[in-house]
């Protein structure tokens, strides 16, 4: 498998905060990635760096062959429309909307017609066990149905890439399990790449293999193994 | 796993086979890791011999295969006995990591690394038990995540002590 995204000796910090001290990461095109450390280690971090979100103080940020870090802020934007699709651990979903509306929104914005951005939208409802669900205010919604709406809307632009920051972290067990079986289900299907990040080893273990976090640096210890 | 009581309680609601209990025991216990039939046979003599179980009939042949048994009223006391008794609650996992984190400190070997390969191992595991309760049935799904959780533990209890190696270095080696 070819690699798809990767950080070079990236650094971020925030004021005095040294977040990542030179880290890299490699990951390959359709695998379920966990980064995994303790809290505070740079794991969301390193998630925006690698995403687009923000660029990193020094280092590389490569997607799909082109270099992100040094894509302006309107070229990161379109990238993380057209390419990513984002879950985190809450306050993602646009409360005033409906849950569909929720879904339709990044096609919109992505600059799909409005009847057929709907359209796509409602597809996913059935898919992630939301039916009859699509016109919940979103503060309406269980946890759980909350978070699969956004996965829903994560999916919606059909992502290269999924990125998870903590996605079960506000969920019980059982309806964490639920969320994480649609969304390596769902990857898996639709060919995506996922990036995990958790600090609960049960979440992780849904991934193919897992990287750790510790101060600023990524520990790969399956391929040092290798 | 204790083997012998728990083809007692298998043995309890009818006569059985041993091929029987043996089928029994892998589908509902023996994950990945079936019974043999020489255990299963063993098991069952030794039953037998201290008045557990007494064989109910046996189809023309000998042979153990051929024997069905059926509990006696000791081996309803004996799996009632042990069903009541609560397990010595004794992580027994992490009383061997501890011991080898500790050992390395004390010869300065590197228990970070240890650690470290263990959680990859418990890891491993998880994937497996993940797939496992994914396939279900329930209660196999159950099971596995009973694994999942006590590896779950094990692996908060490995992070706990590796933030705290430096601390636990000091207070061990003199
Ligand atoms: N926006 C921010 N401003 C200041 N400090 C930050 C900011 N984001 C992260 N940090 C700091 O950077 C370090 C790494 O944070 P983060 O990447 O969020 O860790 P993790 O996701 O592993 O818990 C922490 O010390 C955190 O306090
Ligand atoms: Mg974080």
């Amino acid at each position: 498998m070819s690699v798809l995204l990767a950080a070079r000796g990236v650094r971020k910090a925030f004021g005095t905060t040294d977040a990542l001290r030179g880290a890299d990461l490699e990951v390959r095109d359709g695998e379920i990635l966990a980064v995994m450390g303790p809290s505070g280690s740079g794991k969301s971090t390193l998630l925006h760096c690698l995403a687009g979100i923000f660029p990193p103080d020094e280092g590389e940020v490569w997607f799909d062959g082109n270099r992100v870090d040094r894509l302006s802020e309107a070229g990161r934007t379109a990238l993380r429309r057209t390419a990513f699709g984002f879950v985190f651990q809450f306050g993602q979903l646009v409360p005033e909307l409906d849950a569909l509306d929720n879904v339709a929104l990044p096609l919109l914005l992505g600059g799909v017609r409005r009847g057929e951005a709907y359209a796509q939208a409602a597809n996913w409802f059935p898919r992630l066990g939301l039916s009859e669900l699509e016109h919940r205010r979103t503060g309406e919604l269980s946890g759980g149905q909350a978070q699969r709406v956004a996965l829903a809307r994560a999916l919606a632009v059909r992502p290269k890439v999924i990125f998870a920051d903590e996605p079960t972290g506000s969920l019980d067990t059982l309806t964490g399990e639920q969320v994480m079986d649609l969304l390596v289900d769902v990857a898996r299907e639709e060919g995506a790449t996922v990036i995990i990040v958790t600090h609960d080893a049960r979440v992780a273990a849904y991934a193919d293999r897992e990287v750790v976090v510790r101060d600023g640096l990524v520990s790969d210890f399956r391929a040092a193994a290798r | 796993m204790n083997v012998s009581t728990t083809l007692l309680g298998l043995l309890e609601p009818q006569p059985s086979h041993g091929y029987e209990l043996k089928h029994e025991y892998d589908t509902l216990f023996g994950i990945g890791k079936p019974l043999s039939f020489g255990q299963v046979y063993g098991t069952l003599s030794r039953l037998e011999r201290d008045g557990q179980i007494v064989m109910h009939d046996s189809a023309p042949g000998g042979g153990p295969e051929r024997r069905r048994y059926v509990i006696t009223s000791d081996g309803v006391t004996r799996l009632e006995q042990w069903l009541a008794a609560p397990e010595q609650p004794e992580p027994h996992l992490q009383a061997v990591l501890y011991v080898k984190v500790v050992l390395a400190l004390l010869s300065d070997r590197p228990a970070s690394a240890y650690l470290d390969a263990q959680r990859t191992a418990h890891l491993d595991r998880m994937r497996e038990l993940t797939a496992m309760r994914k396939a279900g049935p329930l209660r196999r799904s159950l099971l596995a995540d009973f694994g999942l959780f006590h590896l779950e533990a094990d692996l908060r209890w490995m992070e706990v002590t590796m933030a705290r190696l430096n601390d636990l270095r000091a207070e061990v080696v003199r």
